[in-house]
């Protein structure tokens, strides 16, 4: 089989991303680019935060699926221009993050975050209800906060918009 | 990446600044994780502090590029000895009760969020996409700690006399973040950085308005600190380098 770019893309969409197993690295917009420099494919990289530290294995999680699916050599640039947002997601993206319990993401605004201003309600992800209250910007990961639904009692994170 | 070797040093220089600066809150910081006043401190004080090592990581990073003698961000984390090290001294002092460690927070974030904001401009394309990333990070660490200013200072009036007492301890430690020296100079005439007495202005004035709201007395501003920038420490720095260093010195190579 002849590989074009395409079909890297396709193989790359096939690794989810460790910290949330429902979303996959070409859909996050951690993939930037494919492109190929003779017989090596180049792989163009941003990362999401940059203390993140689940990139070092979606690092080894490329280059390991490349090999298995027959290519030979594999470089990976980090590039950090553009700067990676969660605009990037799109609304089905937005919906796998909610159908799995994540409150997903608004869209950035210019100068929102530099607000130091409470932000928006932000809405349940199990009952959609927009009685909630953020307990802090910080959860389990730097680009979640965790969220409580006043209405069905539960904590929630949402994925901040960056 | 052609530079002359006179702005190719200062750059080196600069970098270096700014990574320490980061690479040694951010261990300060981790000393808080398992000791937060609560869980969900104990969890946001970590992430913000793994926010900053990554920051310095990219920083280090373009640094040892810049220098090129083969060294890697690792190289430069942790085979450096004190006198290498170009944080400021604010960053290096001992983590404190926890007004002491918002008050510092809240020291560095704004003078970060309006590095950043001008960084993110820089003629060098590379400095300018890691600052661009780092601005967003900040701009939340800056919410988080202006947040619990307004806390500890319309708290109870022991919170107010603590957050007070460390606004008054930091203060001297303030005025090395924005010094003004030839590196600076040299990268701000070439649109590589911006000017430090322009951001030394914005900052004075956020942090005026965050006093006035937080019912925080200004202290008088007279001696500031310096010599971090040169690699003059307080002794504070050694201990936290011989801790942070000890492993890869011991095991160097050593792989998880
Ligand atoms: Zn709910």
């Amino acid at each position: 089989m002849v590989m074009t770019e395409q079909t890297i893309l396709g193989y790359l969409s096939e690794i989810l991303d460790p910290e949330i197993p429902v979303l996959n690295i070409v859909e996050m917009g951690i993939v930037r680019s494919v492109f190929f420099e003779n017989e090596k494919v180049v792989v163009t990289i941003t990362p999401t935060y940059s203390g993140c530290p689940a990139m070092r294995m979606i690092e080894d999680n490329i280059v390991e699926k490349l090999k298995e699916n027959g290519c030979g050599e594999v470089e990976l640039k980090t590039v950090y221009t553009p700067t990676w947002t969660t605009d990037w997601l799109n609304e089905i993206t937005k919906k796998k993050l909610q159908q799995y319990g994540i409150s997903p993401p608004h869209t950035t605004s210019d100068n929102h975050f530099v607000e130091i201003t409470l932000p928006k309600k932000i809405s349940c992800p199990y009952c959609q209800s927009h009685q909630t209250s953020l307990k802090s910007d910080f959860s389990s990961t730097a680009c979640k906060a965790m969220y409580y639904c006043n209405a069905c009692l539960q904590p929630f994170e949402y994925f901040k918009e960056i | 990446m052609r530079l002359d070797t006179e702005i190719r040093d200062a750059l080196f220089s600069f970098l270096l600044r700014i990574a320490d600066d980061r690479l040694i809150l951010g261990h300060r910081l981790s000393e808080w994780c398992g000791h937060g006043p609560i869980l969900e401190e104990d969890i946001a004080l970590t992430n913000i502090s793994l926010d900053l090592l990554g920051q310095a990581e990219a920083y280090l990073k373009f640094a040892a590029e810049v220098e090129g003698k083969s060294r890697t961000e690792d190289d430069l984390a942790y085979f450096r000895e004190v006198i290498d090290f170009k944080n400021c001294k604010l960053v290096e002092l001992p983590k404190g009760d926890f007004a002491f460690t918002i008050a510092r927070q809240f020291f560095f974030s704004q003078y970060c969020v309006l590095l950043c904001e001008k960084l993110q401009q820089s003629s060098l394309e590379q400095l300018a996409g890691i600052s661009a990333k780092a601005l967003k990070e900040t701009t939340y660490h800056l919410r988080h700690s202006y947040q619990w200013m307004l806390r500890l200072g319309g708290g109870t009036e022991e919170s107010r006399q603590r957050l007070q007492n460390a606004v008054d301890e930091l203060w001297n430690y303030t005025g090395e973040m924005f010094l003004t020296d030839t590196i600076e100079q040299q990268l701000s005439a070439q649109n590589i950085i911006p000017s430090f007495v322009e951001i030394s202005a914005l900052w004075k004035e956020n942090v005026a308005r965050c006093f006035r709201e937080s019912s925080i007395t200004i202290p008088q501003t007279g001696f500031m600190h310096s010599g971090g920038r040169i690699g003059k420490h307080t002794e504070h720095l050694g201990h936290i380098l011989s801790e942070m260093q000890i492993l890869t010195r011991s095991f160097p190579k050593a792989k998880w």
